[in-house]
């Protein structure tokens, strides 16, 4: 089988799951996000056309939520926490250190697909302030000085990854 | 009804009579970020290695005078961990490699691993169990207690250790004399409302309907707060128990947890916590024997802070935007796909339980007032000890921050300590030893909030933190209403002129009447208590806000635009600053007095940070 007809099987299977339970297109965007990443456009007029909730309504729902994402996620997907403890202990230097080392400012991706940068929500490890996530995984008390080694690392992992 | 929660509670006790010790590593979210499961693995390989017998389950297949080496929820001490206890000896900051030692040590001789202890940093006492240390001697632990010791993933320890037997007194009882129970314990809504919970189960009981709901509301969303999180995770039974003993109560067939995306572990374990029950009888068909038919499952949140609001929430589960309707209809008797719907906040039910086994009487005789119990903070920031504490209610400010907390990080003043997110507001030194109630928060402008405790220290600026909570609510205001969308957004341009010095006298004045027309107009209470940073800053601090806005300075020096630098007595010439200047504001001669330039200065404070004398002054 080729790679497209598995993903549209996938997706089959998403909206067979959910499609006659009540209220169910948040949790049925939810899957969509945690198998791609994302919501692709196409992925949107699949789930109207099968479900029958207008495009118009998808993308209410879809633009009004901070979680879901319209484009792809970057390689390195790098999450600040600026909840209250994490700014007070110096998230903002963070940022500004991480856009130092990448080039990349809060909320943008480069262009060439290999970092993002988003200010995160408290993510709940406030006693580890300030936080940061790179592709989900969590480092506390991080210091300005540090971020150099630990997107390096990141990167390693990422090539090993592949 | 059948003795179902007896059996098991039998069996378990007889399974772990075998295991003679038990090695508890903490499995809450800051420490599995510091590596905790690392350590968990590493004691598993270090048993294996010398042979000695280990179970990291309690199953009839324990071997006799075996060590249990378990997980456990978060125990609260976030800033020290990863946590391991051996037996009683608590140890902290603990890695792979301590482990040989401690096995080698601890385990086997029974010695202590001094080094791994916490020293208590006010007379470098090295404490040897978790009661020798200060953060946990004033806690009064009754839903943490359980949290970091019960395996969050098993049930059968659960219920070996009482759990589900509030439950089982409930279908015993019956519903009224539950909702009565509920009215003895004073259990308030631990969301920050303050809601009376028998109140709320009542008016959901009272309508008829065939389908009536009941709702979790796991959707913490407040910044600096992370309790709810840390029960779901930690011990994630003693919710599910909570939100069927509420689904009874208000004669519900089914319970839905509404828990955020975003702590993907949450959603883990509470399903494996449902999944357990449906197995084990406790969910589905007739439970426990005793005819309640009941059903639990999980929607997810998708990161939008108004659905902390029960009328968005009820909108964001029919799969819709999360925007707030007006108030009546109340989901009691028009909620859910229109149907009467009781809304629980997490650690509200997370005490149900509890009530359920020791009563209402005894729940009733913690705390102070009208409110009664204990409840859950987070406390962080700059406090020397950060993390999750469980308090009587009525216990003083001073109490939680200087004996729990350990005082202020750096110097001897704590400034401020914030309660309530952005719906809170600031705390003042001079209201310290007040208790803290629902209603004395309330009093002074802030309120109980679901538990973020923020201490800050002189180095806050008091505008900068009303700025960053109103930035907070104008990105997360739904857009529904005028008052909130616009009042919001015309707050913030006041503010950002106020901290880049652009500000007119009057502004102060401009903020307090927008701020009051919000809290009057606004739909929900994002929008009715979102000034109330503002508000409560200007009480306390209003000289702050009039250092910036009638001599452009900002006391603190935080914001940045309102600093100017320059280089005092102290400076040796070394070039350092010189050196770090990127627009070449500063000048001098080696081994002379340097200075700065105010007019190429751009204020970027690397001077500052690289002097080693503390020579360069920020005023």
């Amino acid at each position: 089988m080729s790679q497209e007809t598995t993903a549209a099987a996938e997706l089959r299977a998403i909206i067979n799951k959910w499609k006659d339970v009540e209220g169910s297109l948040v949790m049925m965007l939810h899957s969509v996000q945690d198998k791609l990443g994302y919501v692709p456009r196409e992925t949107a007029m699949v789930i109207s056309k099968e479900t029958g909730i207008p495009l118009a309504k998808i993308y209410e729902v879809l633009t009004f939520y901070h979680f879901f994402k319209l484009n792809p996620p970057a390689k390195c997907q790098i999450a600040v926490c600026t909840g209250t403890a994490c700014y007070l202990k110096g998230a903002p230097e963070l940022l500004k250190e991480i856009e130092k080392c990448t080039g990349v400012k809060e909320g943008e991706s480069s262009p060439d697909g290999k970092y993002s940068v988003a200010g995160l929500r408290c993510i709940g490890c406030c006693g580890l302030s300030p936080v940061i996530s790179i592709n989900g995984k969590i480092h506390g008390q991080v210091k300005p000085s540090q971020i150099k080694a630990i997107l390096a690392e990141a990167e390693k992992a990422e090539v090993s990854h592949e | 009804m059948n003795n179902l929660v007896n059996e098991i509670n039998d069996k378990f006790k007889k399974q772990y009579s075998k295991v003679n010790n038990r090695i508890v590593i903490c499995g809450g979210t800051g420490c599995i970020a510091g590596g905790s499961m690392q350590v968990y693995k590493a004691f598993q390989e270090e048993y294996k290695k010398r042979g000695l017998d280990y179970c990291v389950e309690i199953t009839d297949s324990c071997r006799e005078k075996s060590t249990y080496i378990s997980k456990s929820g978060c125990q609260g001490f976030c800033a020290q961990g990863p946590l391991v206890s051996v037996g009683d000896i608590f140890y902290t900051k603990v890695k792979p490699e301590d482990v040989e030692e401690i096995v080698e040590r601890t385990v086997l001789k029974g010695e202590v691993v001094e080094r791994l202890l916490y020293v208590n940093p006010v007379d470098g006492e090295h404490c040897k169990t978790l009661n020798d240390i200060p953060f946990y001697k004033k806690q009064h632990r009754i839903l943490l207690a359980d949290c970091g010791k019960i395996n969050p993933e098993d049930i059968n320890e659960y219920i070996g250790h009482g759990g589900y037997f509030g439950l089982k007194k409930a279908l015993e009882v019956g519903p009224e004399a539950v909702i009565a129970e509920m009215k003895q314990s004073g259990l308030r809504g631990r969301g920050g409302g303050g809601f009376p919970v028998w109140l709320k189960w009542d008016l959901t009981r009272k309508p008829q309907s065939k389908e009536k709901y009941m709702i979790c509301n796991g959707d913490e969303g407040d910044p600096g707060a992370y309790m709810d999180r840390s029960l779901l995770e930690g011990n994630p039974h003693s919710v599910v128990e909570g939100m069927i003993i509420a689904g009874f109560a208000i004669g519900a067939s089914r319970g839905l947890f509404y828990i955020r995306a975003e702590y993907p572990l949450a959603i883990e374990r509470v399903q494996k916590a449902i999944d357990a029950c449906y197995k084990t009888g406790i969910l589905g068909k007739n439970i426990m024997g005793s005819g309640f038919d009941y059903d639990l499952e999980i929607r997810y949140g998708a990161g939008a802070f108004v659905c902390g609001e029960e009328t968005a929430l009820i909108a964001s589960i029919e799969g819709n935007r999360g925007t707030p309707r007006p108030k009546p209809p109340f989901p009691a008797t028009k909620g859910l796909w229109g149907k009467p719907t009781a809304i629980n906040n997490v650690e509200t039910l997370a005490n149900v339980p509890y009530i359920m086994t020791k009563g209402g009487k005894w729940y009733s005789e913690m705390g102070s007032g009208k409110s009664t119990g204990t409840k859950v903070f987070a406390m962080t920031g700059k406090a020397k000890n950060t993390g999750l504490i469980e308090v009587p209610m009525g216990i003083t400010i001073r109490e939680v921050v200087y004996d729990i907390g350990g005082g202020p990080l750096k110097g001897d003043e704590v400034k401020a300590v914030q309660t309530g997110g952005p719906s809170g507001g600031v705390i003042d030194p001079k209201h310290f030893d007040m208790p803290i109630t629902y209603e004395s928060l309330q009093e002074i402008g802030s309120i109980m909030g679901s538990g973020g405790l923020i201490v800050m220290d002189e180095t806050d600026c008091m505008v900068d933190i009303a700025k960053f909570y109103l930035e907070f609510c104008v990105d997360e205001s739904c857009g529904k209403c005028a008052p909130c969308r616009i009042g919001g957004y015309q707050l913030l341009s006041i503010l950002n002129k106020i901290t880049n010095g652009t500000a007119k006298e009057g502004d102060l004045d401009k903020l307090e009447q927008i701020s009051k027309a919000m809290q009057k107009a606004s739909l929900c209470a994002l929008g009715q208590t979102a000034p109330n940073p503002v508000l409560s800053t200007i009480k306390f601090f209003r000289d702050e806000y009039e250092a910036h806005i009638k001599e452009k300075r900002c006391p603190t020096g935080k914001c940045t635009q309102l600093v100017s630098y320059s280089i005092g007595s102290g400076c040796i010439g070394c070039g350092a600053c010189k050196r770090a200047c990127p627009v070449g504001a500063i000048s001098g001669e080696p081994r002379s007095k340097h200075s700065i330039d105010p007019k190429k200065c751009i204020k970027c404070g690397q001077c500052f940070n690289v002097c080693k004398f503390n020579a360069v002054k920020k005023g």
